[in-house]
């Protein structure tokens, strides 16, 4: 009983159990059929907007105006790069991987060099970066026909007895990070600015270099996630990242990180991503139109949010 | 009036007469930096082909300024309620769904759900400010709505846009091109409704101050419902008006307006907080980047591959300037 009360003052609980009852709608529709492998293919999907999801988790805990709209064009000139770089051969995942993870982490420093340097918000900057970012990649990305190594290409897809690798990769990944938002002077920091970025000035928290490396960081994540959709879709292309950007920001507010800033969630994260996922298998397993499935998507959202209510809703 | 506004005039009256020139001076600048980065575009496009410097050149260049421009100030009246609408795009893209076919075939209808559709936008003001919910949030899913609904209506692309519309849109008046004429009526119209009358000051006091409005016995909630109800109303004009040009719709048509319109705004001196907006200032945001996205720039030898790029180096250049103004300011 006391587990029951403590577990439903979680934030995080809603998602896994929202995730949960549409698996449970799902599997009730189909007669059990196929219960097992919607959860490895939700688990495969919903990897990647976990990866950028705690990236833009950071990214939106630093405080009202502070989330990064260059995460699509990002992910998508990252899986340019990779292909490129790692040209369909065995040898060059690992310098593949890294030129992509550095092509990521240099967008998000550039990033935080506009919000800096021009002092403008944040969504206007990003913003900006991605309208260039994005022209760079459709130039650099023209025609690009390259698969991915097959080693890479089966890497993204292996399973062991219906559990994705990546996805058992991505759950350490998120328990790293969860440990470095709870207990390291980092992600402390983050709350901090987030909470009360002048206080945490005044307490000596080093707010540029936090910041610096919180953009940094979405952007080095974006980066790697761009690589491992282009393993896993088998190619790179300019839209690959599009829908990441609402997904990302959407995994982040459903599993119980405050948009105001200053209180984030790591476990929620995963559960809103496997929650979105499902709810997308579901809506097609009962074989409704592309239209019906993008408003009840719109619909679920909304109507999530608003039960959830707002503490101090600052946009 | 920002507290922050007025410690700035206090101390400028303390000043020397030759700081405060300077200091007018660069607000004066400041003002009109929107319409200098509009000049500073025109110019990039006279030097690089003289010949689009004409009726017909303007009218191919500025083809899509009305749609954008009227999207621009639906955000900037959102804006201005410190709000922000993820979902504008998506709905100008439903109102043009709509219009390309209820709107043609059954004019009753399609009036009924475009009405429909504003009083919706006023609900989600209701609903963000009833139960204090992150705007970015709620308009993210209903950008989702949206397009489900513009699919529904219209699944393949298609339809066409009513005959009234047509002759609206194709209208071709003397001297000045009608993008031109149409701009410059709207950013006036809105100048005057947001900036000259007495709701207009409080509604950009709700963005502002807003505990002080509510102290004052103004109604949040009102001021809130008024705002997305004006931003859905010029959602729709920004929908038809798309229509109008293109002749037919697409569910995907307005999904690139969401950007384009904060965009805008911001270009056109506007900001996120503080219902610091400015209507007429919106308007040339959005004319300046219509023309930095204009198919024109083609013939410019501008490849299509960085004509985006054009978009956000115009946005970084002008914000730099801006930043450079500002410190002067000080």
């Amino acid at each position: 009983m006391i587990l029951v009360r403590s577990l439903a003052g979680k934030p995080w609980v809603w998602s896994f159990l929202g995730a949960l009852v549409v698996w449970l709608a799902t599997i009730a529709f189909t007669g059990g059929y196929g219960a097992g492998g919607m959860v490895t293919a939700a688990l495969s999907l919903a990897v990647f907007t976990v990866i950028v999801g705690v990236g833009q988790m950071f990214v939106i805990t630093l405080g009202p105006g502070n989330v990064d709209l260059s995460l699509p064009a990002n992910i998508g000139l990252a899986s340019a790069v990779a292909m490129k770089v790692m040209a369909g051969s065995d040898s060059m995942i690992v310098v593949g991987l890294l030129a992509a993870l550095a092509c990521g982490a240099a967008i998000g420093a550039i990033n935080y060099l506009l919000i800096w340097a021009l002092r403008i918000p944040p969504i206007i900057a990003t913003l900006s970066a991605s309208f260039i970012i994005q022209s760079i990649d459709i130039s650099y990305g023209r025609g690009l026909q390259i698969k991915p190594p097959p080693g890479f290409a089966d890497f993204t897809n292996w399973q062991v007895l219906g559990i994705p690798v990546l996805a058992v990769l991505t759950v350490l990944f998120t328990i790293g990070a969860a440990i470095a938002l709870q207990r390291m002077i980092y992600g402390r920091s983050v709350l901090a600015i987030g909470q009360n970025i002048r206080a945490a000035w005044l307490a000596g928290v080093n707010v540029g270099r936090i910041r610096f490396l919180t953009y940094t960081l979405s952007g080095a994540l974006a980066g790697i996630d761009g690589a491992l959709l282009a393993g896993y879709f088998r190619g790179a292309n300019v839209d690959i990242g599009n829908e990441y950007l609402l997904a990302s920001i959407a995994v982040v507010v459903i599993g119980g990180t405050s948009v105001a800033g200053g209180k984030a969630n790591v476990p929620g994260v995963w559960g809103a991503a496997l929650f979105l996922v499902l709810l997308l298998t579901m809506l097609n397993t009962f074989g409704v139109s592309a239209g019906v499935r993008l408003l009840l998507t719109g619909l679920i959202i909304v109507g999530v949010i608003t039960a959830a209510g707002g503490e101090k809703a600052v946009r | 009036m920002r507290p922050e506004m007025t410690a700035a005039s206090l101390d400028a009256t303390a000043r020397s007469s030759a700081e405060r020139g300077a200091l007018a001076r660069a607000r004066l600048l400041r003002g009109l930096l929107p319409a200098l980065s509009l000049a500073l575009v025109l110019a990039a496009i006279a030097w690089l082909n003289p010949r689009a410097i004409s009726y017909f050149g303007f009218s191919l260049m500025l083809n899509l300024a009305i749609p954008i421009a009227l999207a621009t100030i639906a955000q900037m009246f959102v804006i201005s309620g410190n709000e922000l609408d993820l979902s504008i795009g998506t709905f100008v893209g439903f109102v043009g769904c709509v219009t390309a076919t209820w709107l043609k075939d059954a004019p009753l209808i399609g009036v009924a759900i475009l009405l429909g559709s504003i009083g919706v936008y006023a609900l989600l003001g209701a609903l963000i400010h009833l139960r204090n919910l992150p705007s970015i949030v709620v308009t993210l899913g209903m950008s989702f709505v949206w397009q489900g609904l513009a699919i529904l209506v219209l699944p393949k692309p298609g339809g066409k846009a009513p005959d009234w519309l047509l002759a609206i849109m194709s209208f071709k008046p003397p001297l000045i091109p009608f993008p031109i004429t149409a701009a410059l009526l709207i950013g006036l119209v809105v100048h005057f409704g947001l900036m000259r009358t007495s709701y207009g000051v409080i509604l950009r006091g709700s963005g502002g101050n807003p505990a002080a409005l509510k102290r004052a016995g103004w109604s949040l909630l009102r001021t809130k419902i008024v705002l997305f109800a004006l931003a859905g109303l010029f959602g729709v004009l920004s929908g038809m008006a798309l229509i109008g040009i293109t002749t037919s719709a697409d569910a995907n048509i307005g999904n690139g307006y969401t950007l384009l319109s904060i965009a805008g705004v911001i270009l056109g001196g506007g900001e996120f907080v503080g219902g610091r907006v400015s209507p007429i200032g919106a308007v040339i945001g959005a004319l300046t980047l219509a023309l930095a996205a204009s198919p024109l720039l083609t013939f410019m030898h501008i490849p299509p591959d960085w004509q985006v790029a054009a978009n956000g180096a115009i946005l970084i250049i002008v914000l730099a300037a801006r930043v450079l103004i500002s410190r002067r300011e000080r």
